[in-house]
């Protein structure tokens, strides 16, 4: 068994290599060896979706996934979402709608809602709910999530689009 | 924080390369196809294989050929993801799409794939806990203990079936190709699965599963019906796959061939046959769904396992047969 794994992979959209033990998951090697805390460690099992990172494109969990099997995979986390010092629609109505408190599992909810974002460019309530329905939140709740997420979509398909009045003000 | 234990990973490219591997290293090793059924089971001990065999880079593995007209083969590495969204398992398989769509969530399903589901480890409530916890209980006896904590008396393990496509597979008449250094063999996914929460399986450990054969859909319907306690992401703790042929010519307004299958009420799929012969030659209408789901009622038999009260989940078999019957009207 060897002591040290070694790949190459796209991360963030740059070049980069990394060693680390071979029996790590990618959640550990992006953690511990690639020194990217955004993403986190919550259930380590499959269940709460915050450790939730893109691989070719795809939202799937790092907690699951070998550290090995991302050699010659594009990956992005959290830190590659904002771009040339410009934060994400998404990240921008998440904040704006206040759809994080604690914050623990955003970057998570980020990354899946840009997965289905990126696939349907107009996604419906239901197509939202069922896109992340895998991330968990235990304290915003889910209303101010999927208004961000609709917010975000309408802007980067160059509209805007009006939130309902208690979102904003709360109940008057 | 739970780590995985230490391992020795392998990522063969050709079929003949990973049954040479596992034939080799033996009862050790072990296939890993998308990880999200084994990496949790290996963070909480209940499965330490020495040597992961992957089967992610084997193209053969990852195809989908065929239509309804000739039946369609669907490669085991498939993501469930590629399964919902799949055109002509759509059209043609509408009810492995929407069974498929119920498993876990989308973040799950861009890394698990068929083959995984239909080899899906069986549950319980006494096993399904991290390694602290089952040595609390001194362990059970699906792993490393010598008691059932759910039948004490019991000699068998009764950990529960508790994947969503394998009642839909029985039921549909699928089969299963299987490939081992010994040669290939098909095999109904109906004699499939033991009744046996520890021996669930009739695959040999060497043996690969490659591929699901889905039959042509001349003439029948299927559909499936989930229980689970979260609508957005639960394993079913009942499930319902129901299917029929009616008859041609004449006999058009009669079922000729029915199969009900429930999932996740005891170690293996449960075919009902007292419930198909309620349906069979009979006119396919509300009197003969009603005896057809009190037959599945009588028959389940759920043990204090898995989630929800038993009693409840035994009279939901009535009402999730009617439901997966009202469905195919």
């Amino acid at each position: 068994m060897k002591q040290k794994a070694h790949i190459s992979l796209t991360l963030n959209g740059e070049a980069a290599e990394v060693a680390f033990a071979p029996h790590k998951t990618l959640l550990e090697v992006l953690r511990e060896d690639l020194g990217l805390t955004g993403t986190k460690h919550g259930c380590e099992l499959g269940e709460c979706g915050t450790c939730t990172v893109l691989v070719d494109g795809r939202a799937i969990l790092s907690c699951l996934m070998l550290g090995l099997d991302a050699d010659g995979r594009e990956v992005e986390t959290i830190e590659g979402m904002a771009t040339g010092g410009q934060l994400h629609p998404l990240q921008v109505t998440f904040a704006d709608t206040g759809a994080a408190q604690c914050g623990y599992c955003t970057p998570g909810f980020l990354l899946a809602a840009r997965e289905l974002i990126e696939k349907s460019p107009n996604p419906t309530r239901d197509e939202i709910k069922e896109a992340l329905s895998g991330n968990l939140c235990r304290c915003t709740g889910y209303i101010k999530i999927y208004e961000a997420v609709e917010l975000a979509a309408a802007r980067v398909r160059g509209e805007e689009m009006e939130l309902p009045r208690e979102s904003v003000y709360g109940y008057e | 924080m739970m780590r995985l234990p230490k391992f020795d990973y392998r990522t063969p490219r050709t079929i003949a390369e990973a049954v040479k591997i596992i034939g080799d290293v033996g009862p050790d090793a072990q296939f890993v196809a998308g990880g999200t059924d084994l990496y949790p089971n290996m963070k909480r001990r209940q499965q330490t294989p020495g040597t992961v065999i992957s089967v992610m880079r084997l193209s053969e593995l990852n195809k989908i050929d065929g239509d309804g007209k000739s039946g369609l083969t669907i490669g085991a590495s498939v993501l469930l993801s590629d399964i919902c969204d799949h055109t002509i398992i759509k059209r043609d398989y509408p009810v492995i799409a929407s069974a498929a769509r119920t498993i876990s969530t989308p973040l799950l399903r861009n890394m698990g794939t068929i083959g995984g589901n239909l080899l899906l480890d069986t549950r319980c409530n006494y096993y399904d806990q991290n390694y602290e916890w089952r040595k609390a209980i001194n362990f059970c006896l699906k792993k490393d203990g010598d008691v059932c904590w759910v039948a004490p008396g019991s000699s068998k393990c009764w950990a529960v079936q508790s994947s969503d496509l394998v009642p839909v597979m029985v039921a549909i008449g699928a089969k299963f190709r299987l490939i081992s250094t010994l040669g290939e063999r098909m095999i109904d996914a109906a004699g499939f699965y033991n009744d046996d929460g520890i021996d669930y399986l009739k695959k040999r450990p060497d043996e690969l599963l490659a591929d699901i054969h889905l039959p042509p859909t001349d003439g029948w319907r299927a559909s499936y019906q989930k229980l689970r306690r979260r609508g957005a992401f639960d394993f079913p703790v009942l499930g319902v796959a129901a299917w029929i042929r009616c008859g041609t010519g004449s006999g058009s307004d009669r079922v000729a061939d029915a199969k009900i299958v429930l999932g996740a009420i005891a170690p293996s799929p449960l075919d009902v046959s007292e419930a198909a012969r309620e349906l069979i030659g009979q006119p396919f209408d509300a009197e003969h769904i009603h005896a057809a789901a009190e037959a599945c009622y009588v028959k389940a038999r759920p043990l204090d396992n898995t989630d929800f009260v038993m009693n409840w989940r035994k009279q939901m078999a009535r009402e999730y047969t009617l439901r997966a019957l009202q469905e195919l009207l």
